[in-house]
C-alpha cells in the first residue's frame, strides 16, 4: 500500500508570531507584523514596509551553537530554529532513527540575500581576500536543507525546490512523494527573508510592491484598495511522516495528511490562454480524491494586485461556485514570505483543523463586489475544517496546491 | 596589528572564535597546541575562514599545501610565524 504522509510537527517563525502556537493566536487576535524596516534604511526607496520578525521575539544566539552563526544567514538561522521546534513538535529525537531514515526538502526563492549582499561589498569594496569562506555556501538555495540535514544527521533524500512563492507547497508535495518512495520521516516546508536592499531591489523589480505607508493599509487582498503586497521574512518547517511510522514509534496523532498537490505553470502573458490556477486545483482535488463539495476552506495566494486577485477569485469560484467556499488570507497579517508563506499557510490550515476556527484576513474588511469569494474577515469565524486547500502563486507563474484532510480515525 | 611579530595560541584562539564560532562541549582554554583542529570541533571551511582573517590582520600570504598540513594550532602557529619572521 503506498504509505500515507503525515503532518507531525510544526516549527513556525513568523513576523507575528515566533512559535507555531505564538502565531496562531496572534492570527486569531489579528495582529499583523508588518512595520517600517528596520534591518535597513529604507529612505532611499519607495516602498518602506516589510513583515519583519522582531529582534525581540528570535535571537538566533539563544537556539543554535555559535559554531553556526558565522556560517549562516538569516534567514537559515530561523529554518535550523524552526526545524529544532518542528521535531520537538513531532516527539521525535533524529539521533535515535536511522540517518537514511529522514530526508530534507525545503524551498528558497531567493537564497541567503543578506549574507551575499555583505560579502560582494567585501569582494568589491576591499577585495577577494575579505570574502568570507562561508559564502561558498551561505547565500546557496539549497543551504536551509543542508544545514538542517547536517544539524539533525538526516542522509535520506534531501533536495530543494526554487519557484518563489509557490516553492513552498512544492516543497511539500516533494517530501510527500519522498515518503511515498519509502523514506518514513521528511522537513519540509521553507523559510526566507531578504530584507537587505539588494534583496529590496529584487522585490521592487516586481512592480507589485505596495508603497502605502500605514502598516494596515498596504496590503489589502482581495480588497476594493488592494494594491501590491508587503513582503516579509519567515516561514514554516514542517515535519511529515509515514503514517505507519508514526503509528509504530507510538508518536501523537497528526495534525493532517498531505493527501493531494498538484503544480502547473502560467501560459505566457499574451498567449490568450487562462492561467494555470484553476486546472492545477482541480488536479489537486482529484490527486486528494475529494469533491469540490467537500473542501471546507480554502487557504488563498491573496497576490494583493487587483488582477492577480481578480484571477485566483475567479479560479475559485469556477471550482467551487461563486461564494461556494470560505476563503482565508491570514498572510495579510505578515505579509507575502516568498516561499515561507505557503508552509505558514499550511500551518494556519492545520490550526484551523484542529481547533475549528478560521482565521480573519488582517485589515481586509471584505472582499470586493464582483470577486464572488466568501472571504473571512472581521473576526475568527467557527467552522469545522476536514479538508482544506492551500494556493501559492509565485512571480513567473509558478502555480501550486495543496489538499489537507484531518487525519483518520485510526491515526 | 601590523606591529605584531608572532601570533600567539591566545590570538589564534580568539580569531578562532570570531571567524567560526566554538563548539560548546570543547574547552578552548588548556593547551591546545597538539590537538588536531578537526578535535576542537573545526573544519577545513573553518580554518579556511580563520587563515583569510590571518592573512588579512598580518599582511601575509600562506600557501593552500602549507595551510593543509597544518593539523593543529602549533603546526598552523609556526606556519604563520615562519612567515612573520621571514617580513614577507
Amino acid at each position: 500500500m503506498t504509505p500515507t504522509a503525515v503532518v507531525t510537527g510544526l516549527g513556525v517563525i513568523a513576523p507575528n508570531g515566533v512559535g507555531a502556537d505564538e502565531y496562531w493566536a496572534a492570527t486569531l487576535r489579528a495582529e499583523g507584523g508588518i512595520r517600517p524596516l528596520e534591518r535597513f534604511d529604507p529612505e532611499p526607496y519607495p516602498a518602506r514596509l516589510a513583515g519583519q520578525v522582531p529582534d525581540a521575539a528570535f535571537d538566533a544566539a539563544e537556539h543554535l551553537p555559535s559554531r553556526l552563526l558565522p556560517q549562516t544567514d538569516r534567514m537559515t538561522r530561523m529554518a535550523l530554529v524552526a526545524a529544532d521546534w518542528a521535531l520537538a513538535d513531532a516527539g521525535v529525537d533524529p539521533a535515535e532513527l536511522p540517518d537514511y531514515d529522514m530526508g530534507v526538502v525545503t524551498a528558497s526563492a531567493s537564497g541567503g540575500y543578506e549574507f551575499g549582499q555583505r560579502e560582494l561589498q567585501n569582494l568589491w569594496s576591499k577585495g577577494p581576500e575579505h570574502v568570507s569562506a562561508y559564502q561558498s555556501f551561505a547565500w546557496f538555495y539549497a543551504v536551509n536543507t543542508g544545514q538542517i540535514s547536517i544539524r539533525n544527521g538526516m542522509r535520506g533524500p534531501s533536495g530543494v525546490v526554487v519557484g518563489d512563492q509557490a516553492g513552498g507547497l512544492d516543497a511539500l508535495g516533494q517530501a510527500r512523494r519522498n515518503i511515498r518512495r519509502g523514506t518514513p520521516l521528511m522537513i519540509s516546508g521553507a523559510v526566507d527573508s531578504s530584507l537587505c536592499p539588494w534583496g529590496w531591489i529584487a522585490h521592487l523589480s516586481t512592480e507589485r510592491i505596495s508603497t502605502r505607508e500605514q502598516a494596515d493599509d498596504a496590503y489589502l487582498p482581495f480588497s476594493t484598495r488592494a494594491c501590491g503586497h508587503v513582503p516579509g521574512e519567515g516561514g514554516a518547517i514542517l515535519v511529515v511522516e509515514d503514517a505507519d511510522a508514526v503509528r509504530r514509534r507510538g508518536g501523537a496523532r497528526p495534525y493532517g495528511t498531505v493527501a493531494g498537490y498538484a503544480a502547473g505553470l502560467d501560459p505566457a502573458p499574451d498567449s490568450g490562454r487562462p492561467p494555470a490556477l484553476r486546472r492545477v486545483v482541480e488536479r489537486a482535488l482529484a490527486d486528494a480524491g475529494v469533491t469540490p463539495d467537500q473542501v471546507d476552506a480554502v487557504f488563498a495566494d491573496a497576490a494583493g494586485s487587483p488582477d492577480l486577485d481578480r484571477a485566483e477569485a475567479a479560479a475559485i469560484s469556477a471550482v467551487f461556485g461563486p461564494y461556494g467556499v470560505p476563503v482565508c488570507a491570514p498572510k495579510a497579517l505578515t505579509g507575502r514570505l516568498s516561499s515561507g508563506g505557503a508552509p505558514l499557510d499550511v500551518v494556519a490550515a492545520l490550526m484551523s483543523m484542529r481547533h475549528g476556527v478560521l482565521p480573519p484576513a488582517g485589515p481586509v474588511t471584505g472582499a470586493a463586489d464582483g470577486l464572488g469569494i466568501d472571504l473571512v474577515t472581521g473576526a475568527p469565524r467557527e467552522h469545522r475544517v476536514r479538508t482544506a486547500l492551500v494556493l501559492a502563486r509565485g512571480e513567473g507563474g509558478f502555480t501550486s496546491a495543496l489538499v489537507l484532510t484531518e487525519p483518520s480515525g485510526d491515526q | 596589528m601590523a606591529e605584531t611579530t608572532a601570533l600567539t595560541l591566545e590570538e589564534l584562539v580568539g580569531i578562532l572564535r570570531e571567524s567560526a564560532g566554538e563548539d560548546e562541549d570543547i574547552d578552548l582554554s588548556g593547551d591546545i597546541s597538539d590537538t588536531p583542529f578537526t578535535d576542537l570541533g573545526y573544519d577545513s571551511l573553518a580554518l579556511l575562514e580563520t587563515a583569510g582573517r590571518v592573512q588579512r590582520d598580518f599582511g601575509i600570504a600562506l600557501d593552500d599545501d602549507v595551510l593543509g598540513a597544518a593539523e593543529t594550532p602549533g603546526l598552523f602557529l609556526a606556519a604563520v610565524n615562519e612567515r612573520l619572521a621571514a617580513g614577507v
